[in-house]
């Protein structure tokens, strides 16, 4: 039993989704879709609602209003959806007495896509210690096991909530790596969940941003980090040449000036230069940032 | 390189183009697939896509299918024909911008390309 029928219908396909703990509302009327075989940055501040949002997706919590559809059909307790869907949770739970070797032992079950020699491969690379008990690794080694099991499930669709706390640069390193090497050989639909933007901005084809439970950017991510741009210069001249223009941020130290704006044109590009200023690019971080303080006001009114 | 501030498919396409330029990859020869790419500079394999089709559109680069990308026959004159265009915009001018800026008239500057020319 196949849940998905046509190959480039959206594999996630949200609309209106609410939902709301007590007075909080975690997710506050979100829609949006998941195109297959993409690679998604789920980028926002720490409880910004990522993690809830990931948890209704991959029916661990029940909607308030709202509708879901993972391949074409509700989650809720379906087994033919959640068998192609992976889950990397931040701090997943395991059973007490369970060694590290029983994590990796058990994983077939639940993923029909699993590759045990990829998983021998990565366990090598990563170095996890088999034997230990699971209650002894370290935060990095449990992030590290969440990183084998994301990648060597195949699922179709995987989610990896803020993968890497607690691994070394080699190690983060490890997984991007392997990541896109995996996803050029099987692609598949893979949603980033991170507050740490620079870090992963270069893999990623879309982004979602989200703040206050609500879908701020929803954008090619070569789009986003092309919208602005910064100019640098005497303050006097920074300000003739913004004048009239939507400013984005500003900075500034002694006769010095720094200012974001929306992108330019060629034109624009070369007055700039004529005028002495120099343009910088502007991380998709720092634009994140700037574009969540915009509309900060708002944020303030219903927190 | 990726990181200079222009669009990561953009940086891309320029180092490629860069490589046919200086020879290193040759004229009908086979150029990494978008995957290898992607690997090597650890960018989305999508983003990697968008930078070798920029070369496809502009005739830099052509697909055998099943095969792979080859370098164009052709190429390497045509890059360097437009590369010469944007050298004024891009060096000359910030280089005239500069040496105004501390005051050495053009006279100077161009004694001072003939003297860098016998040392370099």
């Amino acid at each position: 039993m196949t849940a998905a029928t046509n190959p480039t219908a959206p594999v996630v396909r949200v609309d209106g989704l609410t939902k709301r703990f007590g007075s909080f509302t975690a997710v506050d009327g979100v829609s949006f879709t998941l195109e297959p075989d993409r690679i998604y940055g789920l980028l926002g501040r720490n409880g910004a609602g990522k993690t809830t949002l990931m948890q209704l997706l991959t029916a661990q919590q029940f909607p308030t209003t709202g509708g879901i559809e993972v391949f074409g059909e509700s989650p809720m307790e379906n087994p033919a959806v959640l068998r192609r869907v992976c889950f990397v949770k931040e701090s997943q739970k395991y059973p007490d007495d369970w060694r590290v070797k029983h994590v990796f032992a058990s994983a077939p079950w639940f993923f029909d896509n699993w590759d045990a020699a990829f998983a021998e491969r990565l366990i090598q690379e990563f170095r996890l210690p088999m034997k230990r008990p699971i209650k002894k690794v370290s935060r990095g080694q449990l992030s590290a096991i969440g990183v084998v099991v994301g990648l060597a499930s195949r699922a179709p669709l995987t989610f990896f909530d803020e993968p890497y706390l607690g691994l070394d640069a080699v190690a983060r390193q490890i997984f991007y790596d392997r990541l896109l090497e995996d996803f050029a050989e099987h692609p598949r639909t893979v949603v980033l969940s991170t507050h740490l933007i620079d870090e992963v901005s270069n893999l990623l084809e879309h982004v979602l941003v989200i703040d206050d439970g609500r879908i701020l950017i929803d954008q090619d991510a070569e789009d986003v980090r092309s919208s602005a741009i910064t100019v640098v210069g005497g303050r006097r001249a920074v300000d003739a040449f913004v004048a009239g223009r939507e400013v984005l941020h500003r900075d500034g130290v002694g006769g010095l000036a720094s200012v974001t704006v929306p992108a330019l044109t060629d034109a624009e590009r070369r007055d700039a230069a004529d005028a002495g200023l120099e343009l910088a690019p502007v991380s998709l971080q720092q634009l994140i940032v700037r574009r969540t303080n915009t509309t900060e006001k708002e944020f303030e009114q219903t927190s | 390189m990726i990181d200079d501030g222009k669009p990561i498919f953009v940086q891309l396409a320029e180092q490629i183009e860069n490589d046919i330029i200086d020879g290193v990859i040759e004229e009908e020869s086979q150029i990494p697939s978008t995957n290898e790419f992607a690997a090597f500079y650890r960018i989305n394999p999508a983003t990697a896509g968008r930078g070798v089709n920029r070369l496809v559109e502009d005739g830099v680069v052509y697909k055998k299918r099943g095969i792979g990308m080859f370098v164009a026959q052709g190429a390497r004159e045509r890059l360097i024909a437009q590369r010469r265009e944007g050298f004024r915009e891009e060096y000359l001018r910030p280089l005239l911008r500069e040496a105004a800026k501390l005051g050495i008239d053009p006279k100077q500057l161009s004694d001072m390309i003939r003297t860098e020319e016998v040392t370099a």
